[in-house]
């Protein structure tokens, strides 16, 4: 006694079902959403900053006469703040950029717009490096205990914020500036132009 | 026995010496004995060292972890709960922080997605093993022409 085969899963049978073709698209989807995952850095954190106004702070400056600074500075204009250290290797490579910066507003009339936050650094040590590289900012102010880098949300050093007249961040760049991210970026929000 | 003059002198500076070493150690102990080390232990476990990717905050000794750390000793001295001290780094560093993210709106396709893909796979499986038997149960072939001739033979 013969029996019948079972009825045949052909690819063409198998495929008129609509659940296939709706797996398929969801492979599709996660292979795609995965690919596009695979060109950016896993280090890189996007920053909670942006959109919020820069964090409080009541912090000597770094020029005599050391006056208290506080984030109401920050107001009236767009301002880069520059979070760096003396013992920070990677603030030596965007340090002259910064300067470039600073003389390039300074050219367009707009002084006072580079700020710098000194990061966890004895003062004499602080003091030293800015003599030796020059230095860029309107004041410093000490962050020597850190407590403003993590109102900051900064995970390494340097890290660079831009805010506007209101004193809300617009912008933040973790690690060393380069010339493309200054003329792209950043130059672009301190001069005003959106 | 006779001390010195000199002894004598420095009495005062002995005095300020020790109540400046017995204040820094009763400080020291006070803030240990403010935070609960299993509590604190717990917490940062469940942190991620945000320098360190592959570290808790709990094991990893960078700078910033250290610092991070101290903070929130100071805020579970300063009465601050768990919850409280979770929302903070949240709101300066992201979800990516925790090890447990909330489950909200942004997150949702992050906790949901496995168990809905899994559920698919499953539904999809099942219908493909369904559609692929017989829908009607097998008839051995022969049956069917033997019963007909039986019949004609009949009449």
């Amino acid at each position: 006694m013969t029996m019948l085969p079972p009825h045949p899963s052909s690819p063409r049978t198998r495929w008129r079902n609509p659940l296939l073709w709706l797996a398929a698209a969801l492979v599709a989807g996660l292979l795609w959403l995965l690919a596009s995952g695979m060109g950016r850095d896993p280090r890189e954190l996007p920053s909670m900053l942006v959109g919020k106004p820069f964090p409080a702070f009541d912090l000597p400056g770094m020029k005599p006469p050391a006056v208290r600074r506080t984030e109401q500075t920050l107001r009236g204009a767009p301002h880069l703040v520059n979070v760096w250290a003396s013992w920070c290797v990677a603030c030596k490579a965007e340090h002259p950029l910064l300067m470039a910066l600073s003389a390039e507003l300074a050219a367009r009339g707009l002084n006072e717009r580079l700020w710098g936050v000194n990061y966890k650094d004895t003062p004499g040590a602080a003091a030293t490096w800015l003599q030796r590289g020059g230095d860029p900012y309107v004041d410093s102010v000490v962050d020597a205990q850190g407590r403003l880098g993590i109102e900051l949300g900064i995970y390494g050093v340097p890290e660079t914020f831009v805010t506007d007249a209101s004193g809300t961040v617009l912008f933040r760049h973790a690690g060393p500036l380069t010339t493309d991210i200054i003329r792209d970026r950043i130059l672009p929000l301190l001069v005003g132009t959106p | 026995m006779t001390r010195s003059p000199t002894f004598h002198r420095l009495a005062g500076w002995r005095a300020i010496a020790a109540a400046t070493l017995l204040c820094l150690t009763a400080q020291l102990s006070c803030a240990a004995d403010a935070v609960d080390p299993d509590r604190f232990h717990a917490l940062t476990q469940e942190l991620r060292c945000v320098v360190c990717q592959n570290e808790s905050l709990a094991d990893s000794n960078a700078a910033i972890a250290l610092d991070l750390k101290r903070e929130i000793r100071e805020q579970m001295a300063a009465g601050k709960s768990d919850a409280d001290i979770r929302q903070f780094l949240i709101a300066r560093y992201g979800n990516f922080i925790t090890y447990r993210p909330p489950a909200d709106a942004s997150t949702l396709l992050l906790w949901a997605g496995p168990a809905l893909l899994a559920m698919l796979a499953g539904l999809l499986l099942w219908r493909l093993h369904r559609s692929s038997q017989p829908s009607q149960p097998l008839v051995p072939i022969d049956a069917a022409p033997r019963e007909d001739t039986h019949a004609q033979h009949d009449t």
